[in-house]
């Protein structure tokens, strides 16, 4: 017989069972019911959707985090690769150095939207895997590598554009950020769509499981045959990529990119994987937190805009949710375990 | 009962006494009724299986845990800790085999921690704290330079920084826990002369070990512990140091409990494996405590048990993870069905058909956090998951399912988190993994350690079906008993090398204990 508790249903264990799954969805909800009681206007759909549109960006980057996190890593370079991917983007849009003066949509001699997201998503992917390998061959943790990462990409954007911005581009590329299906702005079909094959990747592919299993217990996925190294790197390719996806959007939303895009989207894209649940430690998460997540997010910023709260406020309520969301996440798993 | 118990020194010398301590953990008796003292300016040798009760008694002489009954009495007073450190303040220091040295401090810094001379501001007199420190070293015979990290000394040089500082903090009494495991020859060697040297100067010992050609060498005394029972107290007979049959034979002296009962005959093993030849490992210095591997010969056949017995530090775990690819081989050759094999990494190890077991199941082999279906299928996710990458999660829940009912593993879900199962229950789902690959070989470091004696039973009907499933299986344990009840063939290890050979039916736990715990070379020539 063994003294061990074998859970079974207890009412107060199950209830706090489904506040650890479903809290932020909670709290999202509540936020948003008191936004609209403070001023009706927020439930609006146009600005429910001009929410949506501002989350985009930096929850496709979120998505691409939540990998990462769940390997018990982080990168800290997503906002200067954005930068630069965005960049590269923007020379590629122009057709080469020699017209990004220019800011004009150069009528024809660019090399078009697709060669355009082909280069930022492919820079993206090539930053990740360098600092991948950094990580896994040198054995420099994650934390320095992408702290490194963060000002070497900030100095190459700096470098490509010489300190200005890469402007105008034509309109199948300007589509992309600021087109709409129906009433539905083009950057939240790309949002939905991708975290839509990120859940299922990690939940329901080989590579998914392998991810938790390397973010859970590196030294037991090796012993159990995982190449722990391959899917280290694998993660940081992949937030690399959608680094480059957000770039994409983000200088066809605003028509230009900006050598100083993205100064500070590392802290946000990475506290709506942690409000959504996923743990620093590796192994508990899920893309439906991160997408609840960085929902919350963009709701506190227009929610608190809405109501005339200086953004400087509006900073520091965010970094206190953030602190209460991971609080409360832990004080009811010790309920949980118990 | 024991002779031994009327011999004694005159009562004033007694430092401390032991008087019929029990602890109980929910219904098990760890420790029953266990009486011992220490005299001043002697070594007593504290000695017993795995599973014996010393580390618990340790525990309760260190403040970790009291008592659940019984007496302490430690330099006329009653002792009665409630906490280390506590223990420590009044005179007792235990120093473990995992050493609580703070590697990136200086040896200076780690014998005044938290007490640091002061000079005249209130500032840390670093002069006088390297003086100090010196002279504190040279009591135990170091001669490094007080200024130098604990890091860079060998385990040897840190084991005498952390007996350096028990010494400063006038302790009178001073408990090593298996402080040779991890030693060459000559640095035992070392160890035990300050051993006697403080002796001379009057310190108590407490010397805790397996290594019984050690204790009898040094100790003055010793007292035998068997499944949390007193076996009782041995003593040197005209000077003369104990005789080892005597140590085995208290330590051994019962018969086999009937937990451990012997499974009957199995049909003869098949044809050999696994084979190993020459094994040689070299020093890792990212792993300066693994044992290096000396030239290992090993056979493994087709549905046999294979028992590895060896104490910590023979290498046993070390052989299991050389021919696991966890660990790199720098000589030797492996071959699995007659062809040479070199695994690289546990993948490739594990694609030829090898699986392991490990020993430490918390750190090497649990995934704590993670449902129990991903912990059962981690190793096989190739074999549940179609061409494109998608898990067949029907056919990896009904595997669950049909290992769930085959090895009676009792959970709530299989989404429950591991974590919440109890330690047989873990284990049975880590047997359960490996089962899932159909594997040739499967090798089992420490089935049951933290297993409950009820499920012990159980992992070891497990073994056995493997076996008779025609996987040649090795068993890895420090339990005598355990490998007596699963084993059709022995061998023992001992520092690296393989010491002894036999089939199980020839084997007792005397014989096994003399193999692994002597320096003799019986067995294969190297």
């Amino acid at each position: 017989m063994s003294s061990t508790v074998e859970q079974g249903g207890r009412g107060g264990v199950d209830t706090a069972r489904l506040l650890v799954s479903f809290g932020p969805l909670i709290f999202l909800a509540a936020l948003m019911i008191v936004f609209t009681i403070m001023s009706p206007n927020f439930i609006d759909p146009l600005n429910l959707f001009n929410i949506m549109r501002q989350v985009s960006i930096t929850g496709l980057i979120a998505l691409g985090m939540t990998f990462v996190i769940l390997t018990a890593g982080i990168d800290l370079s997503v906002g200067s690769m954005l930068a630069l991917c965005g960049m590269v983007a923007a020379v590629v849009a122009k057709g080469g150095a020699a017209n990004t003066l220019s800011l004009s949509a150069a009528g024809g001699s660019g090399y078009g939207w697709f060669a355009a997201l082909l280069a930022a998503v492919a820079v993206g992917a090539l930053a990740g895997f360098i600092q991948g390998m950094t990580i896994t061959r040198l054995k420099v943790p994650p934390f320095v590598v992408t702290l490194g990462g963060l000002t070497i990409f900030r100095g190459l954007t700096l470098t490509i554009s010489n300190g200005g911005p890469i402007s105008g581009f034509d309109s199948s590329m300007r589509w992309f950020g600021n087109g709409l299906v129906g009433p539905v702005p083009v950057p939240v079909i790309i949002f939905v769509i991708a975290a839509v094959l990120c859940h299922i990747v990690l939940r329901y592919t080989r590579y998914g499981r392998a991810v938790y299993a390397v973010g859970g217990n590196a030294e037991a996925a090796r012993l159990s045959g995982l190449r722990v190294d391959r899917i280290l790197v694998s993660v940081y390719v992949i937030v690399g990529f959608f680094a480059g996806l957000a770039a994409f959007v983000l200088s066809a939303r605003l028509n230009s990119a900006e050598a100083v895009a993205g100064i500070g989207y590392e802290l946000t894209v990475i506290s709506a994987v942690v409000i959504g649940g996923t743990s620093l430690f590796g192994g508990i998460g899920s893309v439906g937190g991160t997408v609840v997540g960085a929902a919350l997010i963009g709701v506190l910023q227009n929610g608190l805009q809405f109501n005339n709260v200086s953004s400087y406020t509006q900073s520091i309520v965010i970094g206190l949710i953030l602190i209460l969301a991971v609080a409360f996440d832990r004080f009811l798993k010790s309920r949980v375990r118990r | 009962m024991s002779p031994a118990l009327a011999v004694s020194a005159p009562a004033g010398n007694v430092l401390l006494a032991v008087e019929g301590i029990s602890k109980q953990f929910s219904g098990v008796m760890a420790l029953n009724d266990v009486s011992l003292d220490v005299r001043r300016g002697e070594i007593l040798g504290l000695l017993g299986e795995n599973g014996a009760g010393k580390s618990t008694l340790l525990k309760i002489l260190s403040g970790v845990q009291p008592p659940s009954s019984g007496r302490i009495v430690f330099d006329g007073a009653d002792f009665m800790p409630a906490s280390p450190e506590e223990s420590k303040r009044l005179g007792i220091v235990t120093i473990y085999q995992e050493l609580s040295l703070i590697p990136t401090l200086t040896v200076a810094e780690n014998i005044f921690i938290g007490r640091a001379p002061l000079g005249p501001l209130g500032l840390v007199s670093w002069r006088r704290m390297i003086e100090d420190s010196r002279q504190i070293i040279a009591r135990v015979g170091l001669t490094v330079d007080p200024r130098t990290p604990v890091s860079s000394l060998s385990v040897a040089e840190q084991q005498l920084v952390e007996i350096a500082r028990a010494l400063s903090l006038e302790s009178r009494l001073i408990i090593m826990d298996e402080p040779t495991s991890a030693l060459t020859e000559s640095e035992v060697q070392r160890l035990l002369s300050i051993m006697d040297r403080l002796r001379q100067d009057g310190v108590a010992i407490m010397f805790v070990t397996h290594r019984l050609e050690e204790a009898s060498h040094i100790c003055d005394r010793m007292t035998v512990l068997r499944d949390g029972r007193l076996a009782g107290h041995l003593d040197r007979e005209d000077g003369k140091p104990i005789e080892l049959p005597k140590i085995i034979e208290k330590m051994v002296g019962r018969a086999a409990s009937e937990l451990y009962a012997r499974p009957g005959e199995r049909h003869k093993a098949g044809e050999t494996i696994l084979s190993v030849k020459g094994l040689r490992t070299v020093r890792d210095p990212e792993a300066p405590h693994a044992i290096v591997l000396e030239g290992v010969d090993l056979d493994l056949k087709a549905g046999e048990i294979l028992g590895v017995a060896g104490l910590v530090g023979s290498g046993r775990t070390e052989l299991a993870r050389a021919i696991f690819g966890a660990d790199r081989i720098a000589a030797g050759t492996v071959t699995l069905n007659g062809k040479p094999i070199a695994p690289q990494s546990p993948a490739d190890a594990i694609a030829l058909g090898i699986g392991l077991v490990p020993e430490d199941r918390k750190h090497q082999a649990i995934f704590a956090a993670l449902g129990i279906l991903t912990n059962f299928s981690v190793a096989s996710l190739d074999r549940f998951s179609s061409g494109l990458g998608f898990m067949a999660e029907r056919r990896e829940r009904e595997a669950l399912t049909e290992y769930r009912k085959m090895l009676s593993i009792r959970m709530a879900s299989p989404e429950q988190a591991i974590e919440g199962l109890s330690g047989g229950n873990q284990q049975k789902v880590i047997l359960a993994r490996w089962l899932a690959r159909d594997p040739k070989v499967l090798i089992v470091d420490e089935p049951t350690r933290g297993v409950d004696v009820g499920a012990k039973a159980e992992v070891h009907q497990i073994l056995a079906q493997l076996a008779e499933r025609g996987i040649a299986v090795m068993v890895i344990s420090s339990e005598l008993p355990e490998v007596l009840a699963v084993s059709d063939r022995i061998v023992t290890m001992r520092r690296g090398r393989i010491t002894g050979e036999m089939p199980a039916h020839e084997a007792t736990e005397e014989k096994l204990m003399e193999l692994m715990a002597l320096d003799r070379q019986a067995g294969r020539a190297q």
